[in-house]
């Protein structure tokens, strides 16, 4: 069955219903994530979202060692929701999950509301709600930008654990429930989150070096109105 | 603008065409922990569990005969590279495009 580079859940894990309840559930939050995406995205953030999506993928290949014979990899969805914000954030992951499923037989069809759900979904919105709630230090200095970016990378990827044994309760295809498998996938997934948390955070610091006005995250206080960001673009240099 | 996308989209290609044969061969922690109670085996047609495991519902992928299955070029991990690139330009032209479609039009 699965390969060593199959990264996300395969076919079967959970059961028909289970499997359908989380594909509505990742229409719904994609439908809300179109809708949020329409107000943020203008002609210089579009094209940047399309790299951030394309980021992601490339980065998810990147498997980590975090204990002997166990490997993590970046899910995305704080770096994602810190860059472009959490609508079009929860799209650019949600796109690399299509890709990956029907590309390169990552991520099984049926699973794809799942993993939509656990990445797409509830990354990108724990990462972002972390990432607001820290603001105030990401805007001070270099170190507090660094510090809430990686502390939204670690949640969001305990998050999206949460999400699967939430799933696998609910509907897990065997009878295995025993708390020490949740327990081990909840401690492994902090363990991916101290690697996320890095790269996260040495990708937004990046990005804040040259183009602090591609973050999202720099720029949202001041974005009440739509009209804002674009102002905002047009005084930094081009 | 066009020079930090463009260097954006080359690191992009680096971290997939390149990176990625760094990358650890190892079962992710999600992976490992669905196994956790089974016995692998290697058999020709891949891998196969007994025992116990969340992982042992688990389904061969429906396009796993895909050309780009497993991150490969038809089988072939040494172009593991290339599929990446190739993943990296779909995603992006996807994306790209999606999002060029929903942003708000500049009023002129």
């Amino acid at each position: 069955m699965s390969s060593p580079l199959a990264m996300h859940l395969s076919d079967g894990l959970l059961t028909g219903p289970v499997a359908l309840l989380f594909g509505a559930v990742a229409v719904l939050g994609l439908t809300v994530a179109v809708v949020g995406a329409r107000r943020d995205l203008d002609d210089r953030t579009a094209p940047m979202a399309g790299l951030v999506a394309a980021f992601v993928f490339a980065v998810q290949m990147l498997n980590f060692p975090v204990l002997p014979g166990v490997s993590g990899h970046l899910l995305g969805g704080a770096l994602a929701a810190v860059l472009v914000g959490p609508y079009t954030g929860a799209l650019c992951v949600a796109i690399v999950l299509v890709v990956q499923s029907l590309l390169f037989a990552d991520g099984g069809l049926t699973m794809l509301g799942a993993n939509v759900t656990n990445m797409a979904l509830i990354g990108t919105v724990v990462g972002y709600l972390v990432a607001v709630a820290l603001r105030p230090l990401a805007v001070r200095s270099r170190a507090g930008l660094l510090g809430t970016a990686f502390t939204a990378a670690l949640l969001a990827t305990v998050g999206a654990s949460l999400g699967f044994v939430l799933e696998y309760a609910l509907g897990g295809a065997t009878s295995i429930s025993t708390p020490w498998v949740f327990g081990s996938i909840i401690g492994v997934h902090c363990l991916i989150g101290v690697g996320e948390g890095v790269i996260t955070a040495l990708t937004v610091s990046a990005v804040a070096q040259v183009r602090p006005d591609l973050v999202y995250l720099l720029r949202v206080r001041r974005a009440k109105t739509p009209a804002a960001p674009l102002a905002d673009a047009q005084r930094s240099p081009a | 603008m066009k020079r930090f996308l463009i260097g954006f989209a080359v690191v992009a290609v680096l971290v997939a065409g390149l990176a990625s044969y760094l990358a650890s061969g190892d079962p992710d922690g999600l992976d490992a922990a669905t196994r956790h109670g089974c016995e692998i085996t290697e058999t020709d047609a891949g891998e196969s569990l007994s025992g116990e495991c969340a992982a042992r519902s688990a389904e061969d992928h429906a396009l796993a005969d895909g050309p780009l299955a497993d991150y490969a070029v038809r089988g072939n991990h040494g172009l593991t590279g290339v599929a990446g690139v190739i993943g990296v330009i779909v995603t992006a032209g996807l994306a790209g495009g999606l999002f060029w479609l929903l942003r708000r039009r500049t009023q002129t």
